[in-house]
């Protein structure tokens, strides 16, 4: 009997949590937050380019980089390195991309450069830089670009302007969206 | 440390306090009352539930031995049901992945997890699990192993505070309460908001787009956002995208990190104000409220201080590998140690790869037997036991026979809560030792050294409190560790559980006395350290030899730059 019961419990149960409530909540966002319910797609002529939300791989010194990910921004299943503080796995890839960095910049051995550009996400597809980062990568981006000064001095001001400060001025840390910032790069 | 990462950790707990006050009365109507139609207005939906499911006698009172048989038998319901979704979705519908069938280890694993609301997860979600698994599955375990652990805090409570009885309440009356009043109106307020901030809600078929650059990336969605709702708010934790909570789709923006981490904390330390109420001591539940506090920010500070030292590797104070830009250091300190004191084990940073000291105290957390706030319903029961704990031993000091809230502890009473306490933890150190000991086991490890131990102690430790974070580096997809923390996450789930009840049916057919001047009070400034003190000697020391060959000297040796 008590098994009988609980299987009719758990079927009602289910069906509660497991369809209505979900589907309830897909028409309330679909209503609500169409774009933000499907991915926070970025468009440009029309056709989507990624998810403002996920960073994509930028190769090109043309373009800011995003954080370096342990899974090459792999989406499916996306991942991180999970290495500790005495890893020499991962102290050997913080050097390589040190140097890999201050030979892309041009800049001496002795340059200091962001440390979250040096240390992966942990999501694998962490879609900000710190603004420090993006100072850091101008340099490069405008050279790529061949940028005059006057192009480059609009530059700075856009980048300025895409710094996001911490959420209602409160959470979080400032940061820039690494795809929105090429995009507007481009459209410079 | 900056200023404004204190105001975000005063407005946390200050929001967490004011909450606790508004849902704690609300709370207490809907579940805590012990009379029939104590719900008034809401009676009327879940009476019409009961009696459909259950028939007209569907609210007769059972003997602690009835809801134990209950919440066993309903609990392996779910657990056949969510086995067979898994080993069935590549032929049932709301797959567009065409994912294929889990495999049996996995999936038993997986559904052994679920239903003991520890939420470990040897997959990624978004690579194994179809949206059907994950809504009619998952998502629905989220919320029965959240109810059933309420029920058993409920039963415990109604032992304590009837008289002379021999019933501790009705099982499914207590897990179709909780579900309807609590857990889904919750969920539905927090899921809409989390939307507001990004977090996808679709069942249409991954997106593939063309990058910038001329590449091709596939854009993973699913039902997420209602699922992530009950995952903190049910303190489960398990993501519906591998990385979990720093995955940007499950949490997209600092506010919505914000809220996930309000969740977590929420109906655990609104149960302590319930609680309260229920036995009638409002300033008993304030007592255990400041004693899960006060170990919770010392939890805090340790490791925040140790994650903004000088990281070796790049010769600065910043630790930010494995977090995400947009929460910073100090919000992916506060989750891991908030994830971890409740049993959520969700998380928006790796774990593995904090500075070790930090990377200790979520374990700490744990293994004082999540009783920080802990899981819903289950935090606060694990806490009573080591509150019969506490005044066994100042009862033995002053050579009275010890009471709590009126009732004495005698000796089955203290049998059922030493076995509650110790078994945890012989689990943890048996089980992690045995990994150590197994080549098939070692080769699982990601991290050398040091750190391998702490990789293999951290999935035992969080599949046994039934927490589910992880060092994500050890490779738990194997046969052994699907099998080994599958065992120990049932003894850690029924082998307190069932203590917990048989205390409850024990207590609730004594007749409260009047206290007496050997009675120890059980509030006040003088209960709190004590029972902090019993909670550190008796929680913590077990685990200080493999803690200090863990993290302790893996911290000494990253000073000494060495490496593995």
């Amino acid at each position: 009997m008590i098994i009988l019961k609980s299987f009719r419990l758990f079927l009602i149960l289910m069906l509660l949590t497991g369809i209505i409530y979900p589907l309830g909540i897909m028409t309330a966002a679909k209503m609500l937050f169409h774009d933000h319910s499907c991915g926070s797609m970025v468009t440009r002529n029309g056709m989507p380019v990624g998810s403002a939300l996920l960073a994509q791989k930028f190769e090109t010194e043309r373009y800011f980089h995003p954080r370096p990910s342990a899974c090459d921004f792999a989406t499916i299943p996306s991942g991180a390195g999970n290495q500790g503080a005495t890893s020499k796995a991962l102290t050997q890839s913080v050097r390589e991309r040190a140097s890999k960095l201050l030979a892309s910049h041009a800049l001496p051995l002795t340059a200091s450069i962001p440390a979250d550009l040096l240390l992966a996400s942990g999501s694998g597809l962490d879609p900000h830089i710190s603004p420090e980062a993006m100072d850091f990568q101008l340099e490069m981006v405008a050279r790529a670009r061949n940028l005059n000064p006057e192009k480059r001095a609009r530059l700075r001001k856009l980048a300025r302007e895409l710094i996001e400060s911490p959420q209602f001025g409160i959470f979080g840390e400032p940061r820039v969206n690494v795809l929105l910032l090429n995009l507007a790069l481009d459209d410079l | 440390m900056k200023i404004m990462d204190i105001v975000q950790i005063s407005l946390y707990f200050g929001i967490l306090g004011i909450l606790t006050l508004l849902l704690g009365s609300y709370i207490f109507r809907v579940l805590g009352k012990d009379r029939q139609g104590a719900l008034d207005s809401f009676s009327r939906m879940d009476n019409a539930i009961l009696r459909l499911v259950v028939g007209g006698r569907g609210t007769y009172e059972m003997t602690w031995k009835e809801y134990a048989f209950s919440l066993l038998v309903f609990n392996g319901i779910g657990f056949f049901a969510l086995v067979l979704l898994q080993l069935f979705q590549a032929g049932l519908p709301l797959n567009p992945q065409k994912l294929p069938d889990v495999p049996f280890w996995l999936a038993f694993n997986t559904a052994v997890s679920f239903m003991t609301n520890t939420n470990w997860q040897a997959y990624s979600g978004e690579a194994v699990m179809s949206y059907l698994t994950q809504m009619l599955g998952l998502c629905v375990q989220n919320f029965l192993s959240a109810a059933t652990g309420m029920g058993v805090l409920l039963a415990l409570a109604r032992g304590l505070k009837r008289q002379s009885a021999k019933t501790v309440g009705n099982f499914w009356v207590d897990v179709t309460r909780t579900t309807l009043y609590v857990l889904l109106p919750l969920s539905i307020i927090l899921a809409v908001l989390l939307v507001s901030q990004g977090v996808v809600q679709s069942l249409a078929p991954y997106a593939t787009v063309k990058t910038v650059e001329g590449g091709s990336q596939v854009i993973p969605l699913g039902p997420a956002a209602s699922q992530i709702a009950i995952k903190q708010l049910g303190t489960n934790g398990g993501g519906f995208f591998g990385v979990n909570s720093a995955h940007p789709f499950e949490n997209p923006t600092p506010f919505s990190n914000f809220l996930e981490m309000l969740a977590i904390l929420l109906i655990p330390a609104v149960s302590v104000y319930m609680f309260g109420l229920m036995v009638g001591s409002r300033r008993h539940g304030a007592c255990l409220f400041a004693a899960m506090l006060a170990i919770l920010l010392a939890g805090f500070i340790v490791a925040w201080w140790s994650e903004t030292r000088v990281n070796p590797m790049i010769g600065s104070p910043c630790w930010m590998e494995g977090k995400e830009i947009r929460f910073g250091v100090m919000n992916s300190v506060l989750w891991g140690c908030v994830t971890t004191g409740a049993s959520n084990g969700s998380v928006n940073a790796m774990h593995d790869s904090m500075s070790p000291l930090t990377g200790m105290i979520p374990m700490c957390n744990m293994m004082m037997g999540e009783i920080i706030f802990g899981g819903v319903g289950t935090g606060l029961y694990t806490m009573i036991l080591y509150v019969i704990l506490t005044v066994f031993l100042t009862g033995i000091m002053v050579g009275r026979t010890p009471e709590y809230l009126g009732k004495k502890i005698e000796a089955r009473e203290m049998i059922w809560a030493i076995i509650g306490i110790l078994l945890p933890s012989a689990v943890i150190l048996v089980g992690s030792a045995m990994a150590c000991l197994l080549p098939a086991a070692r080769s699982s490890v990601a991290n050398g050294g040091p750190h391998g131990l702490s990789e293999i102690l951290y999935a035992f430790t969080s599949a046994t409190e039934n927490n589910g974070s992880a060092f994500t580096g050890l490779n738990a997809n194997t046969v052994f560790y699907n099998l080994a923390l599958s065992v120990a996450m049932l003894i850690g789930r029924f082998g307190v559980i069932i203590p917990v009840l048989a205390i409850a049916g024990l207590l609730v057919s004594k007749k409260a006395a009047p206290p007496s001047s050997g009675t120890f009070p059980t509030t006040g400034v003088a209960f709190v350290f004590v029972l902090i003190g019993v909670i550190l000697i008796v929680g913590a020391l077990t685990f200080v030899p493999p803690l200090f060959l863990g993290p302790v000297v893996e911290h000494g040796l990253m000073l000494r730059g060495i490496t593995f």
